[in-house]
Protein backbone atom coordinates (compact mmCIF):
# COMPACT_ATOMS: atom_id res chain seq x y z
CA UNK A 1 0.00 0.00 0.00
CA UNK A 2 1.17 3.85 -0.38
CA UNK A 3 3.94 5.08 1.79
CA UNK A 4 6.15 1.58 2.28
CA UNK A 5 9.62 2.35 2.26
CA UNK A 6 11.76 1.75 -0.35
CA UNK A 7 14.37 -1.43 -0.01
CA UNK A 8 17.59 -0.32 0.72
CA UNK A 9 19.19 -0.65 -3.13
CA UNK A 10 16.09 1.68 -4.15
CA UNK A 11 17.20 4.34 -1.64
CA UNK A 12 20.90 3.95 -2.56
CA UNK A 13 19.56 4.58 -5.76
CA UNK A 14 17.66 6.97 -5.13
CA UNK A 15 14.92 5.46 -7.08
CA UNK A 16 11.57 4.51 -7.31
CA UNK A 17 11.29 1.28 -5.21
CA UNK A 18 8.81 -0.39 -7.78
CA UNK A 19 6.29 -3.45 -6.54
CA UNK A 20 8.02 -5.83 -8.01
CA UNK A 21 11.71 -4.30 -7.59
CA UNK A 22 14.00 -7.83 -7.77
CA UNK A 23 16.02 -6.47 -5.07
CA UNK A 24 13.49 -5.63 -2.46
CA UNK A 25 12.80 -9.07 -0.52
CA UNK A 26 16.71 -9.51 -0.27
CA UNK A 27 17.58 -5.75 0.75
CA UNK A 28 15.34 -4.16 3.55
CA UNK A 29 15.23 -1.21 4.14
CA UNK A 30 16.68 -1.56 7.58
CA UNK A 31 20.41 -2.87 6.40
CA UNK A 32 21.37 -0.01 4.19
CA UNK A 33 24.98 -1.47 4.66
CA UNK A 34 23.95 -4.77 3.08
CA UNK A 35 23.30 -3.67 -0.41
CA UNK A 36 25.93 -0.53 -0.56
CA UNK A 37 28.78 -3.65 -0.10
CA UNK A 38 27.38 -5.70 -2.43
CA UNK A 39 26.84 -2.81 -4.91
CA UNK A 40 30.53 -1.47 -4.31
CA UNK A 41 32.06 -4.69 -5.67
CA UNK A 42 29.46 -6.30 -7.90
CA UNK A 43 27.36 -3.07 -9.51
CA UNK A 44 23.83 -3.07 -8.72
CA UNK A 45 23.33 -4.07 -12.37
CA UNK A 46 25.31 -6.73 -12.42
CA UNK A 47 23.81 -8.14 -9.08
CA UNK A 48 20.22 -7.42 -11.04
CA UNK A 49 21.46 -9.47 -13.88
CA UNK A 50 22.69 -12.48 -11.53
CA UNK A 51 19.49 -12.99 -9.52
CA UNK A 52 17.25 -12.49 -12.20
CA UNK A 53 19.33 -15.44 -14.18
CA UNK A 54 18.01 -17.32 -11.37
CA UNK A 55 14.85 -19.21 -10.25
CA UNK A 56 13.31 -17.21 -7.03
CA UNK A 57 14.09 -19.95 -4.26
CA UNK A 58 17.95 -19.97 -4.92
CA UNK A 59 18.00 -15.76 -5.12
CA UNK A 60 18.17 -15.51 -1.14
CA UNK A 61 21.01 -17.53 -1.20
CA UNK A 62 22.67 -16.74 -3.99
CA UNK A 63 22.75 -12.74 -2.07
CA UNK A 64 23.89 -14.61 1.11
CA UNK A 65 26.97 -15.36 -1.19
CA UNK A 66 27.39 -12.36 -2.94
CA UNK A 67 27.13 -10.19 -0.09
CA UNK A 68 29.70 -13.03 2.11
CA UNK A 69 32.29 -12.41 -0.81
CA UNK A 70 31.67 -8.67 -1.53
CA UNK A 71 33.07 -8.20 2.47
CA UNK A 72 35.90 -10.24 1.79
CA UNK A 73 36.76 -8.55 -1.13
CA UNK A 74 36.53 -5.40 1.05
CA UNK A 75 38.65 -7.13 3.76
CA UNK A 76 40.82 -7.88 1.66
CA UNK A 77 41.20 -6.31 -1.37
CA UNK A 78 43.86 -8.11 -3.08
CA UNK A 79 42.71 -12.33 -2.19
CA UNK A 80 39.22 -11.94 -1.03
CA UNK A 81 37.59 -14.93 -0.81
CA UNK A 82 40.66 -16.46 -2.47
CA UNK A 83 42.68 -15.90 0.73
CA UNK A 84 40.18 -17.91 2.62
CA UNK A 85 40.14 -20.87 0.63
CA UNK A 86 43.65 -20.98 0.73
CA UNK A 87 44.23 -20.99 4.06
CA UNK A 88 41.34 -23.54 4.67
CA UNK A 89 43.00 -25.81 2.25
CA UNK A 90 46.38 -25.92 3.83
CA UNK A 91 44.61 -26.25 6.84
CA UNK A 92 42.84 -29.43 5.92
CA UNK A 93 46.59 -30.92 4.41
CA UNK A 94 48.01 -30.40 8.23
CA UNK A 95 45.11 -32.01 9.44
CA UNK A 96 45.60 -34.94 7.02
CA UNK A 97 49.09 -35.36 7.70
CA UNK A 98 48.52 -35.20 11.56
CA UNK A 99 45.45 -38.00 10.65
CA UNK A 100 48.15 -39.75 8.63
CA UNK A 101 50.89 -39.92 11.81
CA UNK A 102 48.26 -40.73 14.34
CA UNK A 103 46.47 -43.99 12.20
CA UNK A 104 50.48 -45.29 12.02
CA UNK A 105 51.24 -45.25 15.81
CA UNK A 106 47.71 -46.64 15.92
CA UNK A 107 49.10 -49.77 13.87
CA UNK A 108 51.74 -49.85 15.01
CA UNK A 109 50.66 -49.71 18.93
CA UNK A 110 48.22 -52.83 17.92
CA UNK A 111 50.87 -54.63 16.14
CA UNK A 112 53.00 -54.50 19.08
CA UNK A 113 50.53 -55.17 21.59
CA UNK A 114 49.21 -58.40 19.46
CA UNK A 115 51.86 -60.37 18.35
CA UNK A 116 49.69 -63.58 17.52
CA UNK A 117 48.76 -61.28 14.68
CA UNK A 118 50.57 -61.96 11.13
CA UNK A 119 54.28 -60.94 10.99
CA UNK A 120 53.54 -58.48 8.33
CA UNK A 121 50.34 -56.81 7.27
CA UNK A 122 49.40 -56.91 3.80
CA UNK A 123 51.64 -53.95 2.19
CA UNK A 124 47.49 -52.96 0.57
CA UNK A 125 45.21 -53.41 3.58
CA UNK A 126 48.28 -51.19 5.23
CA UNK A 127 47.41 -48.50 2.16
CA UNK A 128 43.97 -48.78 2.50
CA UNK A 129 44.10 -48.29 6.08
CA UNK A 130 45.90 -44.92 5.86
CA UNK A 131 43.57 -43.49 3.23
CA UNK A 132 40.73 -44.97 3.85
CA UNK A 133 39.65 -42.17 6.61
CA UNK A 134 40.19 -39.29 4.68
CA UNK A 135 39.97 -38.14 1.52
CA UNK A 136 43.22 -37.45 -0.62
CA UNK A 137 41.29 -35.81 -3.57
CA UNK A 138 41.15 -32.22 -2.32
CA UNK A 139 40.24 -30.53 -5.42
CA UNK A 140 42.25 -27.83 -6.69
CA UNK A 141 40.29 -24.79 -6.71
CA UNK A 142 43.14 -22.60 -7.22
CA UNK A 143 45.03 -22.24 -10.14
CA UNK A 144 48.17 -20.83 -8.49
CA UNK A 145 50.27 -21.37 -5.94
CA UNK A 146 49.02 -19.57 -2.24
CA UNK A 147 51.17 -16.99 -1.00
CA UNK A 148 52.44 -16.50 2.08
CA UNK A 149 51.28 -13.18 2.22
CA UNK A 150 47.68 -14.10 2.06
CA UNK A 151 45.69 -12.26 4.91
CA UNK A 152 44.12 -15.55 6.60
CA UNK A 153 42.45 -13.62 9.49
CA UNK A 154 38.94 -13.17 9.24
CA UNK A 155 37.44 -15.93 7.04
CA UNK A 156 38.83 -18.84 9.22
CA UNK A 157 35.61 -19.59 11.36
CA UNK A 158 33.13 -16.83 10.62
CA UNK A 159 29.45 -17.92 10.05
CA UNK A 160 28.84 -18.43 5.87
CA UNK A 161 25.04 -16.82 6.34
CA UNK A 162 24.43 -13.33 7.76
CA UNK B 1 48.33 1.08 -31.98
CA UNK B 2 44.88 -1.00 -32.68
CA UNK B 3 46.88 -4.35 -32.99
CA UNK B 4 48.24 -3.60 -29.35
CA UNK B 5 45.14 -3.84 -27.59
CA UNK B 6 44.57 -5.37 -24.86
CA UNK B 7 41.50 -7.72 -23.75
CA UNK B 8 39.84 -5.66 -21.90
CA UNK B 9 40.24 -2.68 -24.37
CA UNK B 10 39.29 -5.05 -27.44
CA UNK B 11 36.33 -6.51 -25.46
CA UNK B 12 34.99 -2.43 -24.48
CA UNK B 13 35.54 -2.05 -28.05
CA UNK B 14 37.92 1.17 -27.72
CA UNK B 15 41.12 2.21 -27.92
CA UNK B 16 43.98 1.55 -25.60
CA UNK B 17 45.60 3.92 -24.29
CA UNK B 18 49.58 3.72 -23.26
CA UNK B 19 48.58 3.55 -19.65
CA UNK B 20 45.73 1.53 -19.94
CA UNK B 21 45.27 0.00 -16.15
CA UNK B 22 43.75 -3.10 -17.59
CA UNK B 23 46.37 -4.12 -20.37
CA UNK B 24 49.18 -5.61 -17.60
CA UNK B 25 46.89 -8.16 -16.62
CA UNK B 26 44.54 -8.85 -19.03
CA UNK B 27 46.66 -9.80 -22.09
CA UNK B 28 45.05 -9.94 -25.90
CA UNK B 29 45.77 -13.93 -26.42
CA UNK B 30 43.08 -14.61 -23.16
CA UNK B 31 40.12 -13.07 -24.19
CA UNK B 32 38.12 -15.13 -21.87
CA UNK B 33 40.27 -13.80 -18.25
CA UNK B 34 38.54 -10.40 -18.82
CA UNK B 35 35.30 -11.93 -20.37
CA UNK B 36 34.70 -13.54 -16.76
CA UNK B 37 35.46 -10.64 -14.82
CA UNK B 38 33.59 -8.12 -16.65
CA UNK B 39 30.87 -10.55 -16.29
CA UNK B 40 30.63 -10.88 -12.70
CA UNK B 41 32.26 -7.27 -11.72
CA UNK B 42 31.99 -4.73 -14.95
CA UNK B 43 35.29 -3.42 -16.37
CA UNK B 44 34.13 0.15 -13.85
CA UNK B 45 34.35 -1.37 -10.77
CA UNK B 46 37.52 -3.76 -11.71
CA UNK B 47 39.23 -0.79 -13.01
CA UNK B 48 38.33 0.59 -9.78
CA UNK B 49 39.84 -1.61 -7.68
CA UNK B 50 42.87 -1.94 -9.19
CA UNK B 51 43.49 1.77 -9.22
CA UNK B 52 42.91 1.77 -5.38
CA UNK B 53 45.71 -0.91 -5.18
CA UNK B 54 49.80 0.03 -5.40
CA UNK B 55 50.75 -1.92 -8.95
CA UNK B 56 52.50 -4.26 -7.47
CA UNK B 57 49.35 -6.25 -6.04
CA UNK B 58 47.85 -5.66 -9.00
CA UNK B 59 48.75 -8.62 -10.76
CA UNK B 60 47.67 -10.65 -7.51
CA UNK B 61 44.05 -9.25 -7.83
CA UNK B 62 43.60 -9.46 -11.41
CA UNK B 63 44.06 -13.29 -10.43
CA UNK B 64 41.55 -13.72 -7.96
CA UNK B 65 39.08 -11.75 -9.16
CA UNK B 66 39.04 -13.69 -12.13
CA UNK B 67 39.13 -16.43 -9.78
CA UNK B 68 36.12 -15.71 -8.30
CA UNK B 69 34.38 -14.69 -11.09
CA UNK B 70 34.97 -18.22 -12.90
CA UNK B 71 33.67 -19.38 -9.47
CA UNK B 72 30.48 -17.43 -9.95
CA UNK B 73 30.18 -18.46 -13.37
CA UNK B 74 30.30 -22.23 -12.63
CA UNK B 75 27.93 -22.22 -9.19
CA UNK B 76 25.72 -18.99 -9.75
CA UNK B 77 24.19 -19.26 -6.60
CA UNK B 78 26.73 -19.68 -4.09
CA UNK B 79 30.29 -19.30 -6.06
CA UNK B 80 33.34 -19.39 -3.82
CA UNK B 81 31.47 -19.57 -0.64
CA UNK B 82 30.22 -23.00 -1.87
CA UNK B 83 34.22 -24.03 -1.34
CA UNK B 84 34.96 -22.22 1.67
CA UNK B 85 31.72 -24.33 2.96
CA UNK B 86 33.11 -27.44 1.69
CA UNK B 87 36.33 -26.92 3.14
CA UNK B 88 34.88 -26.25 6.56
CA UNK B 89 33.34 -29.77 6.00
CA UNK B 90 36.27 -31.28 5.50
CA UNK B 91 38.14 -29.81 8.39
CA UNK B 92 35.11 -30.76 10.41
CA UNK B 93 35.49 -34.32 9.50
CA UNK B 94 39.56 -34.74 9.65
CA UNK B 95 39.11 -33.56 13.15
CA UNK B 96 36.71 -35.64 14.27
CA UNK B 97 38.54 -38.54 12.86
CA UNK B 98 41.60 -37.70 14.36
CA UNK B 99 40.31 -37.03 17.82
CA UNK B 100 38.80 -40.43 17.33
CA UNK B 101 42.43 -41.88 16.65
CA UNK B 102 44.11 -40.56 19.29
CA UNK B 103 41.19 -41.57 21.73
CA UNK B 104 41.99 -45.14 20.60
CA UNK B 105 45.57 -45.24 21.00
CA UNK B 106 44.76 -43.81 24.53
CA UNK B 107 42.75 -46.75 24.90
CA UNK B 108 45.52 -49.31 23.78
CA UNK B 109 48.33 -47.16 25.56
CA UNK B 110 46.04 -47.50 29.05
CA UNK B 111 45.26 -51.32 28.46
CA UNK B 112 49.09 -51.66 27.45
CA UNK B 113 49.82 -49.51 30.80
CA UNK B 114 47.73 -51.85 32.95
CA UNK B 115 48.90 -55.29 31.34
CA UNK B 116 52.58 -54.28 32.80
CA UNK B 117 50.93 -53.08 35.98
CA UNK B 118 49.70 -56.66 36.28
CA UNK B 119 52.93 -58.49 35.15
CA UNK B 120 54.77 -56.13 38.07
CA UNK B 121 52.53 -57.61 40.85
CA UNK B 122 52.40 -60.72 39.90
CA UNK B 123 56.29 -60.77 40.46
CA UNK B 124 55.76 -58.97 43.32
CA UNK B 125 53.09 -61.43 44.91
CA UNK B 126 55.60 -64.81 43.52
CA UNK B 127 58.52 -62.94 45.50
CA UNK B 128 56.01 -62.10 48.95
CA UNK B 129 54.92 -66.22 49.08
CA UNK B 130 58.38 -67.69 48.79
CA UNK B 131 59.38 -69.99 51.86
CA UNK B 132 61.64 -68.16 53.68
CA UNK B 133 64.03 -71.54 53.15
CA UNK B 134 63.12 -71.01 49.45
CA UNK B 135 65.34 -67.70 49.76
CA UNK B 136 68.37 -68.63 49.61
CA UNK B 137 70.71 -69.05 45.87
CA UNK B 138 69.92 -72.64 45.56
CA UNK B 139 66.07 -72.23 46.28
CA UNK B 140 66.16 -69.06 43.94
CA UNK B 141 68.35 -70.95 41.31
CA UNK B 142 65.30 -73.98 41.48
CA UNK B 143 62.84 -71.23 40.58
CA UNK B 144 65.00 -69.77 37.81
CA UNK B 145 66.59 -66.87 39.30
CA UNK B 146 70.38 -67.09 39.39
CA UNK B 147 72.93 -64.96 38.81
CA UNK B 148 73.06 -63.05 35.75
CA UNK B 149 74.87 -64.84 33.72
CA UNK B 150 72.59 -67.71 33.66
CA UNK B 151 69.17 -68.43 32.94
CA UNK B 152 66.23 -65.54 32.75
CA UNK B 153 63.68 -66.38 35.01
CA UNK B 154 59.93 -66.74 33.34
CA UNK B 155 56.87 -66.92 35.50
CA UNK B 156 53.98 -68.83 34.88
Amino acid sequence: MGGSSPCASCKLLRRRCAKDCIFAPYFPPDDPHKFAIVHKVFGASNVSKMLQELPIHQRADAVSSLVYEANARVRDPVYGCVGAISYLQNQVSQLQMQLAVAQAEFLCIQMQQEPNLPAQIDQDEKSFLLSSNFNNNIPQYLGFASSSTVNQDPLKRESLWT
Amino acid sequence: MISGRCAACKYLRRRCPSHCIFSPYFPPNDPQRFACVHRIYGASNVGKMLQKLPPHLRAQTADTLYTEAKCRIQDPVYGCVGIISHLHQQIHIAESQLAKTQAEIAVLNSIAREAQVQEIEADSNFFNNLLPEEITAAGLRSYGYGPPSTQTFRFN
